[in-house]
């Protein structure tokens, strides 16, 4: 009987390994890929175990956490919710997160591995670091400044440091309070699905995400490229443009709003925006030119991060040469985010030197020690230094005696630039509105911010007249903010 | 050494009883307990549970009561057996008053507390009472008959949770198969010592594999029979499987003739088949099983045994400690069938190997005194009884793990459960019982102190 005790007692022996076996395949072979299995709570628990670190606007904290006593503990709260949405963007325990709170996640939510003082360490003792903090490069005046020059109505501003690419200002309405899709349940799911159906799409950041069609501002662009390019010499010569312009190889005519564009010169044409003569010089400068042109300002870029992603602004590559002309005043596939049209503004305003724009200034732990500070960098120089006097010529003049004047600031430089879009079938929507600019204190060696304004249904009859009329004063009300008047 | 030592006599040899041991192991298991308990505290509201000196007073007052009534009545007994039941109830009490936290509403430890008091009761009842295993010998029949009745009856009680092995009178309630356990280890320890001989030498013998004869494949079959018809009547795979096995092994150490383990395995497999094929509660603990993650890929979340694997994996090496996991999530039966899930994540793979040891030193303790033991009926008692815990882990740990399918048990004295951990404190007590036996010195050799092994005909 012994021999089978024994034999037995392997048996139970085998048992005991095939146990201790299974147990070391799950927790530690398959442990990671079961932890990270979407349906695992742990991970979400976690994240909201502890309070998540916050966004800050000018030294003080835009957002908050609530303890709300349940599995997922800490909520976001947002201290002026509407006023920052497209700056923070949400963080919901039911939709995730969107923007900074996406982008700067693992500050915010204490994983990432920078904020442990010793990683490894980390790791065996399971301890959670408190969520960092992320300190943005908002003006809170400029931010304010924006959001009450929109005033509700649809539209987007974006304002950035010429000098540095720190983005100062960006606002989109109508807009919406990002707490409201915090927590959980049932009040959350139904704002969710509320502000998804509101026909004024609150949700959409129109100031990264959104592309125009850019209009007028555009032939800045244009400008830019025939300047550096030599098809235009002197700004103050005559084009050799006639007016009204037949498109090449159609019959369509492109009228102007202006009066007297025929042959005029490039400053003039700005001043009064010239629909014919910057037709004429883009097609002049040619598509390949074109193209560079416009790379160098940031159109057709896919990958622009600041650090949210930003909609890439188009220029079509391939195109008949009616479509460049077309193209080269604003027109035809030629689309912007309104970030975009403020680095144009900014590009001239720096000498040409475009800065790479950010949000970020710096990321914290929650003690307030620096993780990683966010640089000044250059993005492309955008055109040669002495194209950019010659433009910002030609901006100043728009704002002292062209469609721009609502723009000017007494005692400062202002440069700027209006532009109307034509949309919709048979250009039968409403007109967006556009303002670019920038602006310099008359002590100063460098351009203190540009801006762009667009202001969707803007109500007006003139074209040029309503980016002057309606997205001007906002961009006024920015850039003295900026200024500090 | 000296020329002195050498010289001097040598001393009188002497069994140790080793009560000393026991006790200061005993002390180490109350102090690991009231550790874990404070542990647990101290997690969740960085403080002391202010109860810990009362749960740890009480606890130890179990175990010294426990301790004494082996000292007085089995002082030869193994002096593990106790310090490790008394270690993994203390753990199963701190993982329930833990799993509590949880649940606010529904306090199970103070329940499961009253329970082992019981169970300690019984088993200090025992070992004071049973002076001699053998006795139990005379009750066979008895023993088959009261755990056939005690299995039957929650046929006629409404199942719980799928499974009708609840009697329930009341707001108290109890598995009566988990007694019947004990009933039938005694009951096949008493046939087969009786018959073991004419069940390993007779029968034709085909190829290699001896087949037992129809007259004695009579009692094979009729526990067969019950295993499925616990299965079937019960839907209780876990108890089925158990008995079955039980049974096999048993029937294994007394004849040794594999024609008969070949029979079992081939009877259990079909009927395991068959079962699994058809019945609907059973063939979805087998789905599980094969696919853990199906609900996760339809849409429905992740079920019990997909949460209880996140628990495991979340445990990692060294677990997230006490009160620091998240095993709640597991939702119905984390307290009982799942708890060491909760072992699992929060102790870790480390901690997890730990019971997983003590629970085989508990088994290779039965079986060691099953070894030491004379009477062939005191023999396949311990090792039934033994063979018993290392079945019911290794069917409910391989469940929640993944391993095998599913089935619903209670893990010994770690799970909630009154029946179960009644019974298990009993288990312990009849093993204490057979080793004192088996390491009690024989008046008449007594002086020599050893335990010869029975020289017995093998066949």
């Amino acid at each position: 009987m012994i021999r089978y005790i024994r034999r037995a007692a392997a048996l139970c022996l085998l048992l005991l390994v095939a146990l201790l076996l299974n147990a070391a395949r799950i927790q530690v072979l398959d442990a990671d890929s079961l932890d990270h299995n979407p349906a695992n709570r742990r991970l979400t628990i976690a994240r909201y175990s502890q309070p998540r670190g916050n966004i800050l606007v000018g030294g003080k904290s835009v957002t908050g956490t609530k303890d709300t006593g349940e599995q997922l503990k800490y909520e976001r709260t947002y201290t002026n919710g509407p006023l920052y949405a497209p700056v923070t963007g949400y963080a919901s325990q039911t939709y995730g997160t969107t923007l900074i709170e996406n982008a700067e996640d693992g500050i915010l939510s204490g994983t990432d591995s920078m904020l442990a003082p010793f990683p490894l360490w980390n790791e065996i003792t399971r301890s959670q670091q408190p969520g960092g903090n992320v300190v943005t490069t908002i003006k809170d005046s400029m931010q304010r400044a924006a959001y009450d020059g929109l005033g509700g109505r649809r539209g987007a501003v974006a304002a950035v440091e010429p000098s540095t690419g720190r983005i100062l200002a960006l606002v989109s309405t109508p807009s919406y309070d990002p707490g409201l899709l915090s927590g959980t349940g049932s009040s959350v799911t139904d704002a969710w699905q509320q502000l998804n159906a509101a026909k004024s799409q609150p949700m959409l950041n129109r100031a990264i995400r959104q592309t125009y069609p850019p209009g007028s501002t555009f032939k800045i662009v244009t400008a830019a490229a025939a300047l550096d390019a030599d098809v235009v010499t002197d700004p103050d010569n005559e084009t050799d443009t006639p007016s009204p312009y037949v498109l090449p190889g159609t019959s369509t005519t492109l009228p102007n709003e202006a009066e007297g564009c025929e042959n005029t010169s490039l400053a003039e044409a700005i001043r009064v925006s010239c629909n014919t003569v910057m037709a004429e010089l883009g097609v002049r400068v040619g598509l390949k030119g074109m193209v560079d042109a416009v790379r160098k300002f940031g159109f057709n870029d896919t990958g622009l991060k600041i650090p949210s992603g930003v909609a890439k602004s188009n220029f079509d590559t391939e195109m008949s040469d009616d479509q460049l002309a077309l193209s080269s005043i604003g027109q035809f596939d030629t689309t912007a985010t309104p970030l975009q049209m403020a680095m144009v503004a900014s590009a001239v305003a720096n000498g040409g030197d475009l800065k790479y724009p950010y949000l970020v200034d710096r990321t914290t732990t929650r003690s307030g020690s620096t993780v990683h500070r966010n640089g000044s960098h250059t993005y492309h120089q955008a055109m040669s230094p002495r194209t950019a006097v010659q433009l910002r010529r030609m901006m100043v003049d728009v704002v002292e005696q062209g469609t721009g004047s609502n723009a000017a600031i007494d005692g400062v430089k202002v440069g700027g630039k209006t532009g109307t879009a034509q949309h919709g079938i048979d250009n039968s929507g409403r007109p967006y509105a556009w303002f670019i600019s920038w602006a310099q204190a008359p002590d100063s060696a460098q351009p203190a911010v540009a801006v762009a304004v667009v202001v969707e249904d803007a109500a007006a009859n003139r074209a040029d007249i309503s980016g002057g009329g309606s997205a001007a004063p906002i961009a006024r009300s920015v850039m003295q903010a900026a200024l500090g008047k | 050494m000296t020329a002195t030592t050498a010289d001097a006599p040598p001393p009188e040899l002497r069994l140790p009883k080793r009560r000393g041991v026991e006790l200061l192991l005993l002390v180490g298991a109350v102090l690991i307990s009231v550790y874990g308990y404070a542990a647990v505290g101290l997690a969740r509201n960085d403080a002391v549970p202010p109860d810990v000196a009362g749960y740890g007073a009480g606890l130890g007052l179990l175990a010294l009561l426990a301790h004494l009534a082996v000292r007085f009545r089995a002082p030869y007994a193994d002096p593990l057996l106790l310090p490790i039941a008394v270690l993994l109830n203390g753990l199963g009490l701190v993982l329930i008053y833990r799993l509590d936290l949880e649940t606010p509403k529904d306090q199970a430890a103070p329940t499961q507390l009253i329970w082992s008091t019981l169970g300690v009761a019984l088993f200090i009842g025992v070992v004071v009472f049973l002076r001699d295993h053998r006795v139990l010998q005379r009750y066979a029949y008895l023993s088959v008959a009261t755990a056939l009745v005690l299995m039957i009856v929650p046929i006629f009680f409404p199942a719980v949770n799928g499974a009708k092995i609840w009697i329930r009178v009341g707001g108290f309630s109890f598995q009566p198969g988990e007694f019947a356990k004990i009933l039938l280890a005694v009951f096949f320890a008493a046939y087969l010592a009786a018959n073991r001989n004419a069940l390993a030498h007779t029968g034709r013998r085909i190829w290699k594999l001896q087949l037992p004869t129809g007259r004695v494949l009579g009692p094979i079959v009729a526990i067969w029979l019950l295993s499925v018809g616990v299965l079937v009547l019960e839907r209780d795979l876990g108890t089925s499987l158990l008995f079955f096995g039980l049974f096999v092994i048993m029937l294994y150490v007394a004849t040794g003739r594999t024609g008969w383990i070949a029979v079992g395995l081939l009877l259990a497999a079909v009927g395991a088949f068959v079962v699994g094929s058809f019945e609907p509660h059973v063939h979805s603990r087998v789905q599980d099983w094969l696919d853990p993650f199906a609900s996760i890929d339809a849409g429905r979340g992740p079920g019990q045994l997909a949460q209880s694997l996140f628990a495991f994996a979340a445990g990692g090496m060294l677990g997230t400690g006490l009160g620091l996991g998240h095993s709640i999530l597991i939702g119905f039966a984390a307290k009982s069938d799942f708890i060491l899930a909760t072992a699992g994540e929060e102790l870790g793979l480390t901690g997890l190997t730990a019971v997983f040891l003590l629970y085989a030193l508990l088994v290779a303790r039965g079986y060691r005194a099953g070894l030491a033991l004379r009477d062939p009926f005191g023999r396949l008692l311990s090792i039934g009884l033994a063979s018993i815990l290392a079945l019911q882990v290794f069917v409910i740990a391989g469940g929640v793990m993944g391993l095998i399918p599913l089935t619903g048990m209670a893990m010994p004295f770690l799970a909630q459960g009154g029946s179960s951990v009644v019974t298990n404190w009993i288990i312990v007590a009849l093993l204490i019982r057979v080793s004192d036996q088996a390491r009690r010195p024989r008046p008449d050799h007594v002086e020599t102190g050893v335990i010869a092994p029975m020289a017995e005909e093998e066949p």
